[in-house]
């Protein structure tokens, strides 16, 4: 049963860049454009590791480490979610809190990191993230209480696996506001459009972007790698509760599960395509939003 | 106190004989009443005087009365400043002080512009380095500083900005230039020659054909030379198209820096179309070496013409539809909306022009106040908007991209007859003449001086953003730190026609 749990790993490992392949391909082709390959944050992962990294005198071993923890606590935490018909790695009673604080200490080493260069810059984007981040993390408790709630299981792994058919034939308004909750979440943390402008340039409107800047080579490898896993982290919750496809027949549910993702990166692609970035002000409110949509899946 | 001031208009040469030397004191009364009544102080410049003294010039623009007139004054080392009573005079006043070393006394804001040796210094003086000056600092224990370029992360000009910020919020934005400079205004001294038209196409290389009409029209001017109608015509048509080419551009990165990627993208591309479409007359997409002195140097056969017209209108049609996608996106306009907002006083005391005046609702345009050539005859209606918001100063944009549009499409339906190019004869010696053109940015004002042999003895330009930068530290003001780049965007200053 070991392999069974280790291959949701293995595909999170092996896809997750592809998810944003896909993403950035949607939205090349809505702005009537070739757009890069798909396989290219591949490319870019494979060049950046073969690159040195150039580090500040005035960073401490803080600013190396943040990468490494980083990425090691996102694949601590892919280990407690599971994909398709295939249970998480390892479950146990409120390992969601454990997920939630696993990434928040990625997200803590990142944002020292930022803060050891000195530059203003980082310091600006460290301090938007952490603001915005506090508000996104009630939100994805509140959106797996609410299923918690619902199901009974206080597991990531079974709540998941629990969510089924039958539970939206009941409880659609409930899983319809969680999921609406857990979408916002996504973009928040993901930094994507309306939140943030993962394509920008201009380092005084970034959030996540303006923290690495410093990040160079192996180390930046580690942030845009991390960066997918967590992607495709939220995104496996997503669809977890949206297709609740249980068939019976594992390598049918898994790929039902990759089709789900697929199309979560496209419509990712159509939000990003189809309005402009959120002032940085009202990035506060969307996330009220989603706190209170959970707080209403959480009620009902 | 009255003072007798020669009137003239845009491109008409008046004796330098007939331009009054005042009194410093004199000189400063009669520009801040001008002003005070509402005259754009167009020009203040210095220029080296025979007896050793420096020569004050001020050339004042009565857009009501379409007249422009200049006086001047001798200043010896140091004079009162007109800053403190005429905040137009600011940028002017720091470029004298830091050209001619001499001090506007009482000046509130004397610090260098440009960084380079005052020009009566010797050539091995060692040059200042570019940024090296105090800045303005906000003390307290949440402020922070964040200082942004010369490099920056797009693929734009050098230009330095230290923001005051109390977390997210600027208190005080300085802008830092003089990166760019390259010391065109000396090396034109004696001219004009045949290097003097590629300096001018490249003061600021978006703006080639406005710099271009406005040192042609002067030259014009000042030789006596009738400007074949059909010169005319191109030469109104291929401003423009550059207008047309650069709002364009504009619409899409103000669209860009909202994320907002449909009208971004498209408006990149209708951009080349239109810059094309100048490419298709002169071969260059930036009408490099389209006009000359005495006309155009290249002519539109009646095929080329209706080819132009048909892409024209294509183009037209994309950016509308492209713009539209953007105007209909409330994600957009909420960006757009009370961001970087100017008011129309502000707008005024600090003297700012172009599409950036107009979006506070104040009616400047040179092709209107003070017309020469083509729009002496046909008028393109004022586009104005009254918020003085990142929203007025896009749609101001869109306005004029009609309009243009709409008056290219008549040029080219009713082209005169006849030559594109005139002969031109020597200048006049000891004559002045103000030459104005409305580029896409703005007011570009060129003022000739010749000497006794009718060589340059002074050529003073002033590009519209030399204006309005200005106008961005002062929109910054209490806005968000993150709206600097959409701010920025919206006036899209030049640094190298700052810089010069």
């Amino acid at each position: 049963m070991l392999f069974g749990s280790v291959l949701p790993l293995i595909v999170a490992l092996a896809c997750a860049p592809l998810m944003q392949g896909v993403i950035t391909r949607t939205k090349s082709v809505i702005a009537g454009r070739m757009g890069q390959p798909l396989m290219q944050p591949y490319h870019d992962l494979w060049k950046l590791l073969h690159k040195g990294a150039v580090y500040s005198h005035t960073t401490s071993w803080i600013f190396r480490t943040g990468p490494m923890v980083s990425l090691a606590s996102l694949l601590l935490a892919l280990a407690l979610v599971p994909f398709g018909g295939f249970p998480a790695l390892s479950a146990f009673s409120g390992d969601f809190i454990l997920l939630a604080y696993l990434m928040a200490l990625g997200r803590f080493f990142i944002v020292l990191a930022a803060l050891d260069t000195g530059s203003s810059f980082e310091g600006m984007g460290a301090s938007r993230e952490v603001t915005f981040s506090a508000l996104a993390e009630p939100a994805l408790f509140l959106s797996l209480a609410a299923l918690a709630r619902q199901t009974g299981r206080i597991s990531i792994s079974p709540l998941l696996t629990a969510v089924s058919w039958s539970v939206w034939a009941h409880a659609a308004p409930m899983l319809g506001l969680t999921l609406a909750a857990l979408i916002i979440v996504f973009l928040a943390e993901n930094a994507r459009i309306p939140v943030d402008d993962p394509t920008t340039h201009l380092e005084l409107t970034m959030i996540h972007e303006v923290m690495v800047l410093d990040h160079g080579g192996p180390d930046f490898a580690m942030i845009q790698y991390g960066a997918a896993l967590k992607m495709w982290l939220f995104a496996t919750i997503i669809v977890a509760v949206a297709v609740p496809w249980h068939s019976g027949n594992r390598w049918i549910d898994t790929a039902v599960g990759l089709a789900g993702m697929l199309i979560l990166a496209i419509a990712t692609g159509v939000i990003e395509s189809s309005m402009a970035r959120l002032r940085l002000l009202r990035v506060p409110q969307l996330l009220l939003v989603a706190i209170v949509l959970a707080s209403l899946a959480v009620a009902l | 106190m009255t003072i007798s001031m020669p009137s003239f208009r845009n491109g008409e040469p008046v004796a330098l004989a007939s331009v009054p030397c005042l009194a410093v004191r004199e000189f400063r009364a009669a520009i801040i009443s001008a002003v005070r009544a509402g005259s754009g102080l167009t020009a203040l410049f210095g220029t080296p005087a025979e007896n050793g003294k420096i020569q004050l010039f001020g050339v004042l623009a009565d857009s009501l009365a379409g007249c422009l007139s200049a006086l001047r004054t001798e200043v010896n080392g140091a004079y009162p400043c007109l800053t403190v009573d005429c905040p137009q005079a600011h940028w002017f006043e720091r470029e004298i002080a830091e050209q001619w070393n001499v001090e506007p006394q009482g000046h509130p804001w004397l610090k260098p512009i440009r960084f380079h040796p005052h020009y009566r210094s010797s050539r091995a003086a060692q040059s200042p380095l570019p940024g090296a000056t105090e800045f303005f600092k906000v003390n307290g224990d949440e402020i922070h500083e964040v200082a942004v370029g010369p490099v920056h992360a797009g693929i734009i000009e050098p230009g330095h900005f230290r923001f005051q910020c109390h977390g997210e919020r600027v208190f005080h934005l300085e802008i830092s230039l003089g990166y760019q400079h390259r010391g065109i205004e000396p090396a034109l001294i004696g001219g004009p020659g045949k290097r003097t038209i590629h300096l001018i196409e490249t003061l600021s290389g978006d703006s080639s054909i406005g710099h271009a009409t406005a040192y042609c029209e002067a030259i014009e001017g000042l030789s006596g030379t009738a400007v074949p109608a059909r010169a005319q015509v191109l030469r109104g048509v291929a401003l423009e198209f550059e207008r047309l080419a650069n709002h364009t551009g504009d619409l899409g990165a103000l669209a860009g820096d909202v994320g907002y990627l449909p009208t971004a993208a498209y408006c990149g591309l209708i951009r080349g179309d239109f810059l094309n479409l100048t490419a298709a007359i002169c071969g260059s997409r930036f009408g490099r070496g389209m006009l000359r002195p005495g006309g155009v140097l290249f002519d539109v056969d009646a095929g080329l013409c209706s080819e132009l017209t048909r892409r024209l209108d294509s183009a037209l049609k994309d950016v509308a539809d492209a713009t539209r996608l953007m105007w209909d996106a409330p994600s957009v306009q909420a960006r757009f909306e009370d961001t970087g907002t100017i008011g129309a006083s502000t707008c005024e005391a600090l003297g700012l022009v172009g599409p950036v005046a107009r979006a506070c609702g104040i009616e400047r345009d040179v092709r209107l106040d003070f017309p020469s050539g083509i729009f002496r005859f046909a008028q393109i209606p004022i586009s104005k908007w009254g918020t003085g918001d990142v929203f007025a100063r896009a749609w101001v944009r869109w306005l004029e991209i009609q309009r243009s549009g709409l008056f290219v499409r008549e040029q080219l339906a009713s082209l005169p007859e006849g030559r594109v190019l005139a002969r031109v004869g020597p200048l006049m010696p000891a004559h002045l003449i103000v030459s104005l053109t409305e580029g896409w940015r703005g007011e570009i004002a060129h003022v000739a001086i010749t000497d006794n042999s009718g060589r340059f003895a002074r050529y003073k330009i002033v590009d519209p953003s030399f204006r309005n930068w200005m106008g961005l530290a002062i929109a910054l003001r209490n806005q968000q730190i993150s709206d600097f780049p959409l701010c920025n965007k919206s006036f899209n200053l030049s640094y190298c026609g700052h810089d010069l």
